[in-house]
């Protein structure tokens, strides 16, 4: 059950932000944003530690009183660019059903549809994601996960 | 006149001819317009139809009353069929074919549609036509066939016109026709689009013979539209019948195929090529426009077999003009692999896409089937649209040749080899690799993670020191996890680890266990671990003390603590010596070296084996794997005793007691052991093993020791194995004796082993238990850590 999901491009601004409920998005808006000051954080703990590969699950940043924001920060390591986009996921709290694994999942689907995305030429880097695929994945995620 | 007796086909042909020519609506129709034009279609001589006309007493009245019109459409038949016309073989004539006319297809569709007066009368001739040919098949018409009757391109009118007139007749549209008919209106709504077409094609062609189009025919003409207005005239016939067309998919594709845009008029550039919204059912890709897909393609790629890449692509169609919001749902849709490079047939879809945009019609929320490339096994078939599947047909007339399939990666989401040089496909082939690294990750990090307990089967052969070092670096390395690692990722790799961590084992020192010593659960037991450890290494007399010890700490191992897997044994050393909290797990925990001890207290208590054998396993079963210290104890104990003399060749120590992975049937308990108590079993095979070989355990049993020791470590789990392996040992030893002894002996020990097994079994499944609710248990405790994680970093 994810309420809220959302796609932060390099620069921190969102490239498609999507609620559940329709009301509160402003709160949804603004949790996410705050997200993004421990999700850099976390990548600046994280440092050079590791050589290869970083780590591209974040995990569970904190329990709101209502939420748990899960935010997941893809670094690619690539020889050229690090995409530097991130996922935030939203949770209701009281779905404490949700496993690790599961999160990880939605993770990787999202991942995997915002390649799509990413993969279509007319798809501008930095513009807000309109693909219908890519929404229906969402709409899909936001309905089943609860 | 005679009397004109017609058969109902006819009858009824004649009826709608009459119709169609009775523009006043007063039964009568006048020698002009339509009739004369439809005289004219029947491509008779002048002078026949003069002749014709004066037989049908038109002549006389100056009109056509129905009858005379029948007359007259009867004579054209006899005309046509070659006979002299007579007045006499009107009714004489049996299965005289009905008149055939020229008309434009339109009609055919018009048949059923509201157009009637105009183009229905042709509809029912098409109806007509086909009969007398009889039903062909004709599914390759050739490419000039198709002639519809149908009047005269009198009626240019708002769709139906078009009569495509062809120049020749060719009964194998009969044929078609009739199939069209038979398609009912279906059918005829298939049609309509083509005489739409057609209707547009007349008014820009009607000379000419233009592209013979039947009404399949019409399809095909759509591709070469004269003009580019035309196709928009055309879009608003085609809605009506497109919806209807996936219904009579395959008349029309079989028409469609065998239409050929014969017009040749395919001058058009590109925009009329885009605007030529061909649709046939309406999305099929008729060969003309095939052909013009892969001419564009070889521009932009010379290979057939090969890619578009995105950024061409992209140009390319740019140049179109539609919204690039509609390009991208385009790409979206035609891209079927998603590799960001179209290969011919999904240029040819994206081409059609955006060619149906540009008459209007809406693109589809997924790619239609006919659009699908059929190159490749489609998994996506949820793709596949609700059209009549015609899968007979193959949607579009895949021309490409299958040797797509391998260049196309697997359509499945898996990412296929990005690696394109753009470096979005960087990005995608990292992510899939990173994707996949996912879990990799996971258990990666959760050794690194100390608080985690998950073990992390750390594949490393390591020497003392590298150990030693890796679980420094673990545990450095670990605090910055916060990601909670799952628990259960790290346990599968633990079973493979377990072979490892037998040979960190060895290496277990004091120093690992310093490494651990951070874990809350590792401090308490490190010593006796150590010790044991180190006991175990010696094997021998030590054994026994070593499995009393051991059996004195091996508090449950910490579970689930990735250190514990890997990378050294010290881990498990660790985890027996820290208390595990909660419910040992059988102390089954890895205890790869442990296995050898095993067999000595198995040996040892030879006779007395079986009784021990079964009180340790009753004690075993008994306890709970809460209790892993006990078991071990049990069987360590009772074997002790009976061991104590007994030294096993320390060279055992290292291995598990191959023997009991042999006997035990649950060696599932391996990823217990990881877990559990190593260390107990360590020992316990240590004396086991010890015992085994000072009694002269069957020779093999050690050497299998030897061999898989390494195996077995990951096997060890239970304690209670070594008993019931200490059981089977024991029994063992007796059957050397006298014969008569034997059998019985024999008997017995397979009464003993199965008991035993079943005691064993029933321990696995419990350890199991305990080690579910103890992973359980972790995974709660390393959430409880990662939200109280970040507060501790700020």
């Amino acid at each position: 059950m994810a309420v809220c999901i959302a796609v932060i491009a390099k620069e921190n601004y969102p490239l498609y932000i999507r609620s559940v409920p329709v009301q509160n998005e402003l709160k949804f808006h603004y949790t996410v944003h705050t997200t993004l000051d421990v999700v850099e954080e976390k990548i600046s703990a994280v440092g050079k530690a590791m050589a290869d590969q970083r780590e591209l699950y974040l995990g569970l940043l904190y329990p709101t009183e209502d939420y748990k924001v899960y935010p997941s920060h893809m670094i690619k390591n690539m020889a050229v660019t690090n995409s530097k986009v991130k996922f935030v996921i939203v949770v209701d709290s009281s779905n404490t059903s949700l496993r690790d694994n599961e999160i990880r999942s939605m993770f990787r689907k999202l991942h995997n549809s915002f390649t799509d995305v990413m993969c279509n030429p007319f798809y501008n880097p930095g513009d807000t994601i309109q693909s219908k695929a890519f929404d229906s994945m969402v709409s899909a995620m936001m309905v089943q996960a609860s | 006149m005679e009397s004109l007796t017609l058969t109902d086909g006819e009858q009824k042909y004649y009826s709608d001819l009459f119709v169609y020519c009775d523009t006043d609506n007063t039964k009568k129709v006048a020698s002009n317009g339509r009739v004369l034009d439809l005289f004219r279609a029947a491509q008779l001589p002048s002078e026949v139809v003069l002749q014709i006309t004066e037989l049908c007493g038109a002549t006389r009245l100056g009109h056509f009353g129905r009858s005379q019109f029948y007359i007259a459409l009867k004579l054209i038949a006899v005309a046509q069929s070659g006979l002299p016309l007579r007045v006499e073989s009107l009714n004489s004539v049996k299965d005289l074919p009905l008149p055939r006319f020229v008309v434009a297809k339109n009609e055919q569709e018009a048949r059923h549609t509201a157009m009637y007066p105009d183009s229905e009368n042709q509809g029912s001739y098409q109806g007509v036509i086909p009969r007398p040919p009889g039903r062909g098949q004709v599914k390759k018409l050739s490419a000039h066939e198709v002639i519809q009757p149908c009047v005269p391109t009198v009626e240019p009118q708002p769709d139906t016109t078009s009569p495509v007139v062809s120049p020749h007749q060719s009964p194998p549209t009969s044929p078609h026709w009739r199939k069209h008919k038979r398609q009912a209106s279906g059918g005829n709504i298939e049609r309509q689009p083509v005489v739409v077409a057609g209707a547009v094609w007349t008014p820009f062609r009607e000379a000419q013979a233009g592209p013979v189009v039947s009404g399949d025919g019409m399809w095909s003409a759509n591709s070469p539209p004269p003009v580019q207005e035309s196709w928009v005239s055309l879009k608003d016939a085609h809605p009506p019948s497109s919806s209807t067309l996936p219904a009579i998919h395959c008349s029309p594709v079989q028409e469609n195929s065998s239409i050929r845009t014969v017009a040749s008029a395919t001058t058009t550039n590109e925009t009329q090529r885009h605007s030529s919204g061909g649709y046939d059912d309406p999305w099929k890709i008729t060969d003309e426009q095939r052909q013009y897909y892969i001419n564009q393609f070889k521009t932009i790629q010379p290979d057939l077999n090969g890619f578009i890449p995105g950024s061409a692509a992209k140009e390319f169609f740019t140049k179109s003009k539609l919204p690039i919001l509609e390009l991208s749902h385009i790409w979206e849709l035609s891209d079927f692999d998603k590799d960001g490079a179209l290969t011919l047939d999904e240029f040819c879809a994206a081409f059609h896409l955006v060619v149906a945009r540009k008459n209007s019609y809406d693109l589809p929320e997924k790619l239609p089937e006919s659009l699908m490339p059929k190159l490749i096994d489609l998994d996506d078939s949820a793709e596949v649209p609700d059209q009549a599947p015609d899968v007979g047909y193959s949607g579009s007339p895949v021309e490409v040749t299958p040797n797509k399939s391998p260049s196309m990666p697997s359509l499945n989401q898996t990412w296929p080899d990005l690696n394109q040089g753009n470096e979005q496909w960087e990005t995608f082939s990292e992510r899939s690799s990173s994707s996949q690294t996912l879990t990799q990750f996971d258990s990666n990090i959760a050794p690194a993670d100390p608080d985690t307990a998950i073990v992390h089967p750390v594949p490393i052969r390591m020497t003392p020191s590298k150990i030693h070092m890796q679980e420094m670096e673990l545990k450095r390395t670990g605090s910055d996890h916060t990601h909670p690692t799952s628990p259960l990722m790290a346990n599968p790799p633990d079973l493979s680890e377990e072979t490892k961590l037998a040979t960190s084992m060895k290496f277990v020192t004091v120093n690992s266990g310093d490494g651990y010593s951070s874990s809350d659960s590792y401090t308490s037991d490190q010593d006796p671990i150590t010790s044991v450890v180190t006991r175990q290494r010696s094997h021998s007399g030590t054994s026994p003390e070593g499995l009393k010890v051991v059996a004195a700490p091996p508090p449950p191992p910490p579970r689930p603590h990735a250190s514990h897997s890997r990378s050294s044994s010290l881990d498990m050393n660790r985890s027996f010596a820290a208390v595990p909290t909660g419910p040992q797990l059988a102390g089954v925990v890895a205890y790869p070296p442990a296995v050898p001890p095993r067999p000595l207290p198995t040996q040892t208590s030879g006779p007395h084996s079986g009784h021990r054998s079964d009180e340790g396993l009753a004690a075993h079963s008994s306890t709970s794997p809460q209790q892993i210290p006990e078991q071990p104890n049990f069987a360590d104990f009772s074997q002790f005793q009976a061991f104590a003399a007994s030294d096993q060749p320390s060279d055992d120590g290292e291995k598990h007691p191959e023997s009991l992975p042999v006997e035990k049937s649950s060696e599932g308990a391996g990823p217990l052991r990881t877990v559990k108590s190593d260390n107990q079993e360590e020992r316990a095979a240590a004396t086991v093993n010890s015992a085994k070989g000072s009694i002269m355990a069957p020779p093999p049993k050690p050497v299998r020791r030897r061999l898989k020791s390494e195996d077995e470590l990951q096997e060890e789990a239970l304690p209670l194995k070594s008993n019931v392996i200490a059981t089977v040992l024991a029994a063992q030893p007796s059957i050397p004796r006298s014969v008569g002894k034997d059998k019985k002996a024999i008997q017995a020990s397979i009464r003993r082993n199965k008991e035993t097994n079943t005691v064993l079994a029933r321990l696995n499944s419990e350890l199991q238990q305990q080690l579910k609710d103890l992973l359980e248990e972790r995974i709660s405790l390393e959430v409880q850590l990662e939200q109280l994680r970040p507060f501790s970093h700020l």
